[in-house]
């Protein structure tokens, strides 16, 4: 797919946070000193009385935007999804969740396509923590549309969100006059009838990629853009699963409390079928160039094509 | 109201945190009880609120940064009238609109979700800057503990809202010396709290008996006249102050009244009354 236009997903983020600024007067944008890297510098440059830096200090800036959320405005919130949903995890619980405030934390750089920062900055556990809190929905952007999308309807939502981008430029996939996004809905990408994949982010065009190479062999899968992690798709993911009767599952996140495990809570309670999580394998990230830290993990077309190939052996 | 009234109020105030907290067999009644003439004060005299309409849009907003003072917060809207004083009662049991640390989404006329330390500070500097920004009038109140200030996040929140000039904002810090570890020098101080909020850009009022109505009256007079800067009061208070055996002990913390100790603590209240 290497002729396919690519933009990273946080750079969809500042820019439909622009776009949403010039229509909206009622919400303001938080950062924390990672403004050029999250991109909400788009936003300063384009309105710079409705952005608040909170310097180095992602606590506070969750409490801040609960703050404002409480007038009745909407708070954007934005840092690397390791500071985000990792060291200000209970602030977001206690401060944004429990309250069920109006904030959309615009977490990005998440996963291990953070690339050469390394295992510190490359969350992978951010997913796990934010779907176990009550009422947080949690959105996970394929593309550049779907990123776009995903802000709109987080503004436009009553509650909580999570929205994770990511830092590497990736395939737009979701380039079609009818393409519509919708919370908590997800789409198939690609019909299939030999076997499941449910992606979410940059999995997605891998998953995409590997299904046609799976289809040179004969094998018809199915692929799943589940951008909604809370609240999971059930209906979706089961009437897929009864008609291939296997799952794959990718993500680039651990497979301990991703997506991968809210696809088998489902399949679990209503459709019990063999599944296999790709993922980062409850491990650390390193340093290295992104596209190759996905290859060495397996979080590319090869690795969700021989997860397909030792699911259907 | 006159001092002597606002002393009659808050005196009410500790008979509804003895009674909350006997109710609920725990809770913070020491705290509360330390809290009781600055929340008194606030909610009688200093806020622009309402108790009929608890989410009018220009009303003046409490943040009780210290969560588990919620009885002494709690007795204050009773006694206000944004509830009836009989649900006090219902502190702490399953199905009550009192938690046992405040829920904004529970209980008429709480501001703000907090009983986590050091994150209603944070809230409240949000709610001022929201007020700056658009243009409302409202000003802000957040009420912390000695001990709370131990958190690295209140002193994030302190510096945000010092570089921004948020006063609209009035931080109060009820130093009453104890925390549940022991006196706040013997576990971790955070003295000197006065130097410490002024280098982070506040202006700052030290109040040396903060359980006191006329003092009280002054600072919060001094808070909104100050401008350019948001400004922390520094209140001494008494812990457990009106009840005599729960005076300045650590012990009474976090514990509630048996059955006598309630009897007593009522008739203690009741003669000051």
């Amino acid at each position: 797919m290497a002729d396919v236009k690519k933009i990273a997903t946080r750079q969809s983020y500042g820019e439909a946070l622009v776009e949403l600024g010039a229509e909206h007067d009622d919400f303001v944008v938080f950062d924390a000193d990672l403004a050029a890297a999250t991109q909400t510098g788009k936003f300063k440059a384009a309105y710079p009385d409705r952005f608040f830096d909170a310097g180095i200090a992602e606590s506070n800036m969750m409490g801040l935007a609960a703050g404002v959320a409480t007038t009745g405005r909407v708070a954007f919130a934005s840092t690397f999804a390791m500071f985000a949903a990792g060291r200000a995890f209970e602030q977001v619980r206690n401060s944004i969740g429990y309250p069920h405030l109006n904030v959309k934390v615009g977490a990005t750089h998440a996963g291990i396509s953070v690339g050469e920062d390394g295992a510190t900055h490359q969350c992978n556990e951010d997913i796990a923590l934010m779907r176990t809190i009550p009422g947080m929905t949690v959105i996970v952007p394929a593309d550049d549309v779907e990123a776009r999308a995903c802000v709109r309807a987080a503004y436009e939502y009553e509650g909580p969100v999570y929205m994770r981008f990511g830092r590497l430029a990736t395939p737009v996939i979701n380039d079609r006059p009818d393409y519509s996004f919708e919370i908590g809905k997800g789409i198939v990408m690609r019909e299939g009838a030999d076997v499941t994949i449910v992606a979410c982010g940059l999995m997605v065009a891998a998953a995409l990629e590997a299904a046609e190479k799976l289809a040179a062999d004969g094998i018809d899968a199915e692929v799943i853009d589940m951008h909604t992690i809370k609240p999971i798709d059930a209906e979706t993911i089961i009437a897929s699963a009864r008609k291939t009767g296997k799952v794959v599952t990718a993500e680039e996140h651990s497979v301990i409390g991703g997506l991968g495990s809210a696809v088998c809570d489902v399949l679990a309670e209503s459709c019990p079928v063999p599944v296999k999580k790709v993922g980062v394998q409850d491990v650390y990230g390193e340093s290295g160039p992104a596209v190759d830290l996905l290859k060495k993990y397996g979080l590319d077309a090869d690795g969700v094509e021989a997860a397909v190939r030792e699911l259907l052996a | 109201m006159t001092d002597d009234q606002l002393k009659k109020v808050a005196n009410e105030v500790r008979k509804g945190v003895i009674i909350g907290t006997h109710a609920a067999k725990s809770g913070h009644p020491g705290g509360s009880l330390g809290a009781a003439d600055i929340m008194t004060y606030l909610y009688f005299e200093e806020m622009n609120i309402d108790p009929a309409d608890p989410h009018k849009a220009d009303r003046d907003r409490f943040v009780l940064s210290k969560g588990h003072c919620a009885p002494g917060l709690y007795a204050t809207l009773a006694e206000r009238g944004y509830f009836p004083k009989e649900d006090l009662e219902t502190l702490r049991h399953i199905g009550s609109h009192l938690q046992g640390h405040p829920n904004m989404n529970d209980t008429p006329g709480v501001d703000m979700s907090t009983g986590s330390l050091g994150q209603g500070i944070s809230a409240a500097v949000g709610m001022a800057l929201a007020a700056k920004h658009w243009g409302d009038t409202y000003r802000t109140y957040a009420l912390l503990g000695d001990g709370e200030i131990e958190e690295g996040q209140v002193w994030e929140a302190a510096m945000f809202a010092g570089n921004h000039q948020l006063d609209n904002l009035c931080v109060i810090v009820d130093h009453n010396g104890l925390q549940i570890d022991g006196t706040i020098e013997e576990v971790n101080s955070a003295m000197p709290i006065a130097d410490k909020f002024r280098a982070f850009k506040f202006h700052v009022i030290e109040v040396a008996d903060g359980n006191d109505m006329a003092q009280l009256r002054a600072a919060f007079a001094e808070a909104r006249e100050t401008t350019g800067a948001p400004t922390c009061i520094v209140c001494e208070t008494v812990k457990g102050k009106g009840v005599s055996f729960m005076e300045n002990q650590v012990g009474w913390h976090g514990k509630a009244p048996n059955d006598e100790e309630f009897e007593q603590a009522m008739a203690e209240l009741s003669k000051e009354a």
